[in-house]
């Protein structure tokens, strides 16, 4: 089995007519997603050409949920009108929202976090590359052609770093690669990832990579102590970052003891995670773990 | 980005937020007119991105605007955690009869906001919260409900406020939420919060950090708070581009795609040059997702402007980035620079269209230009040409 997506996901793309969005669903389609079609309101009723597919553009997340059928929606929107989109979807009830969108106002997310308290959706990001599950389908914009399917299961804040290990570890393949984003304020955490993975029979052993600041890391490392009975491989990015300094994503900025690569690494030793300096050794370490399963 | 105290109390007056401006001046000769217009004692505070101005000096009481004079002069130009004071604000000395602290600020672990208040406060809050925890309240403050006057009063109750204040700070407590919804805000700090003679409440000190997503989207005049000379040449060159990069102190230039990538390279060369006499990188520079073939001849230019570099790693692995777009911007800058490139750049692609962008560079043939498959032999090699 996979998480979150699988291949009778059907998916919508909010924003599909915009340059991101129809680049990307081509992608997406490409990679066998079933794409059914896409939103945009002033578009209502037209088509998009995309991979030899004739796509519906819908007005609403509502309405092309009840037209085709969807559960899954990736949105392209743009930062500004990224919060308005996310609460259509979510009053729409759609099971999975992916938002790709960089640079959403923090606000912004922390309102609709606040907003999908007791609803029926789960958000993946904002800020991140979305999720892909090889062989079955893909919500997002991570490369298709990486790795496929495999027993491995891999959980990171960056979208850059999750191509790199899912190259490193191509021998072995994935049941799902989530990108949860760098933004203070995500959807999906790790810990989210590191229970459905724990769940999900098929995968064999977890990936899990994070970077400095904040203290998600160290929360993860807690939860996998307690509740995580699968293999668990861990990579920080940031050792040899300066402190004081903000490295692009939001949340990646180290200020004082805490947040640092070096305190993040000892938490998750602590909780039994086996811990690569770098990517390559990351993969190593797992590659050992693989051979031992 | 994080705002200077004049600027935080700029945007606290705007939202009506009582607190005394003062006079924000670059010379002592300015300090001494400040303090001679405002009359009586006066203090005199540098104005830096940094805590603890005042346990390194950067705080002083003048009696005479003499005084203030002397202690500006002796102010600017001093340095506080690494930044140079160039600027000093000169306001009434208001000397408080008891110090409070409150903040509001972003709960990253609960997703949402987070007010922390106390009326223990005073300077040393985070001594507070270790000796007398008790007396430092944290409340969270629902991110769809906000603060509305009955939650500004359950604060300011929860957090012991003098009954004689108690209608002042409410006041108070919801003109801050303003500063800090409004102007979308991380941090809206205000340390001390003061309670002056004749029981008046005052933000005697402010510390603001503004979101930079939100300030692109929806504050064009958040520009005003950049202070352009206190950035780095190279740094205000990158932002002029729109580039996010930091300067480093090493000599391995690095440019890749995504924050997390780029900030795993810096690693993996930090490792490398371990082997190669201790190099180090030289700068943090993201691309972006999907970067095009300017953006890469932009991010070279700001790269190689920097004299400390001696090699360049160009690390993609391209999503969004099509690896033909890097390598037509590698081949553009090398075009534009000519004799001008005398530095080596080690480039390693993968992911989207890596056969085309590996195939543009096999065909250009540039003597500077070698190209590595993996990361790690990559990190290797721009070490080693660091190393020469």
């Amino acid at each position: 089995m996979t998480i979150y997506l699988n291949k009778d996901s059907k998916i919508i793309v909010q924003g599909i007519t915009g340059g991101m969005g129809s680049k990307h669903t081509d992608l997406m389609l490409q990679a066998d997603a079933d794409i059914v079609g896409g939103v945009n309101a002033r578009k209502a009723g037209t088509t998009v050409e995309l991979n030899g597919k004739t796509l519906p553009v819908f007005g609403t997340v509502e309405e092309a949920m009840k037209e085709t059928g969807a559960n899954v929606s990736v949105a392209f929107v743009p930062p500004a009108f990224t919060k308005a989109a996310c609460i259509e979807a979510i009053d729409a009830e759609i099971p999975l929202l992916v938002v790709i969108t960089e640079g959403v106002p923090v606000q912004d997310t922390a309102e609709v976090f606040a907003y999908l308290d007791g609803k029926k959706t789960r958000m993946i990001g904002p800020n991140c590359p979305g999720i892909i599950s090889p062989g079955e389908s893909l919500a997002g914009i991570t490369p298709h052609t990486i790795a496929g399917k495999g027993p491995i299961g891999l959980v990171s804040k960056s979208g850059t770093l999750t191509y790199q290990m899912m190259y490193e570890l191509r021998d072995f393949g994935f049941t799902t690669a989530i990108g949860i984003g760098g933004d203070p304020i995500i959807g999906t955490t790790h810990i989210d990832a590191l229970e459905a993975f724990e769940n999900d029979p098929e995968t064999k052993a977890i990936v899990m990579i994070g970077e400095i600041g904040g203290d998600a890391e160290e929360r993860a490392a807690a939860y996998i102590k307690e509740n995580v009975t699968k293999p668990v491989v861990g990579y920080v990015a940031g050792f040899t970052a300066p402190e004081g300094k903000t490295m692009g994503h939001a949340g990646a900025i180290v200020s004082g003891s805490s947040g640092t690569a070096q305190a993040k690494k000892e938490a998750l030793e602590a909780a039994g995670v086996k811990v690569g300096k770098t990517p390559s050794e990351t993969a190593e370490l797992m590659r050992e773990i693989m051979k031992g399963l | 980005m994080d705002l200077m105290e004049y600027q935080a109390k700029e945007l606290f007056a705007k939202h009506g937020v009582a607190t005394t401006l003062g006079k924000v001046v670059e010379t002592a000769e300015d300090a001494k007119a400040a303090a001679e217009q405002i009359g009586g004692v006066t203090v005199v505070k540098a104005q830096v991105k940094a805590g603890g101005r005042g346990k390194a000096g950067g705080v002083k009481l003048a009696k005479t605007a003499d005084e203030a004079y002397e202690y500006a002069s002796n102010i600017l130009g001093m340095e506080i955690k690494g930044l140079t004071v160039n600027r000093v604000l000169v306001t009434p000395a208001t000397p408080p009869v008891e110090e409070y602290y409150f903040s509001f600020l972003l709960d990253r672990a609960n997703r949402s906001h987070l007010c922390i208040a106390s009326v223990e406060g005073g300077v040393e809050i985070e001594e507070v919260a270790k000796t007398n925890p008790d007396a430092v309240k944290k409340i969270p403050v629902d991110a769809l409900e906000g603060v509305t006057p009955e939650k500004a009063a359950a604060i300011v109750d929860e957090a012991k406020f003098p009954a004689a204040l108690r209608d002042q700070a409410i006041e108070m407590v919801q003109k801050l939420w303003k500063v800090y919804v409004e102007e979308d805000a991380t941090l809206v700090e205000v340390n001390p919060l003061a309670r002056l003679e004749g029981d008046k409440l005052e933000a005697l000190d402010g510390k603001v950090s503004l979101d930079d997503n939100a300030s692109e989207v929806r504050h064009p005049d958040h520009e005003q708070f950049e202070i352009r000379e206190e950035a780095n040449p190279l740094e205000a060159k990158a932002k002029d581009f729109g580039l996010n990069y930091v300067k480093l102190d090493g000599s391995v230039g690095i440019c890749g795609n995504g924050a997390g990538l780029v900030m795993s390279t810096l690693d993996v060369v930090a490792y490398a040059g371990e082997n190669h006499g201790g190099v180090k990188p030289a700068n943090f520079l993201d691309i972006g997702g999907g970067a095009n073939a300017q953006v890469m001849a932009n991010s070279l230019d700001v790269i190689l402007n920097d004299p400390q570099v001696k090699s360049v790693f160009v690390n993609v692995f391209g999503g969004i980035t099509a690896c033909d777009e890097v390598a037509n911007g590698i081949k553009g800058a090398l075009e534009i620079l000519g004799d001008k490139a005398t530095k080596p750049l080690v480039v390693r692609l993968d992911g989207n269209n890596v056969e085309q962008g590996r195939a543009i560079l096999d065909e250009l043939n540039h003597p500077l230009v070698t190209q590595v498959d993996t990361m790690d032999g990559a990190a290797d090699k721009a070490a080693e040409l660091a190393n020469i």
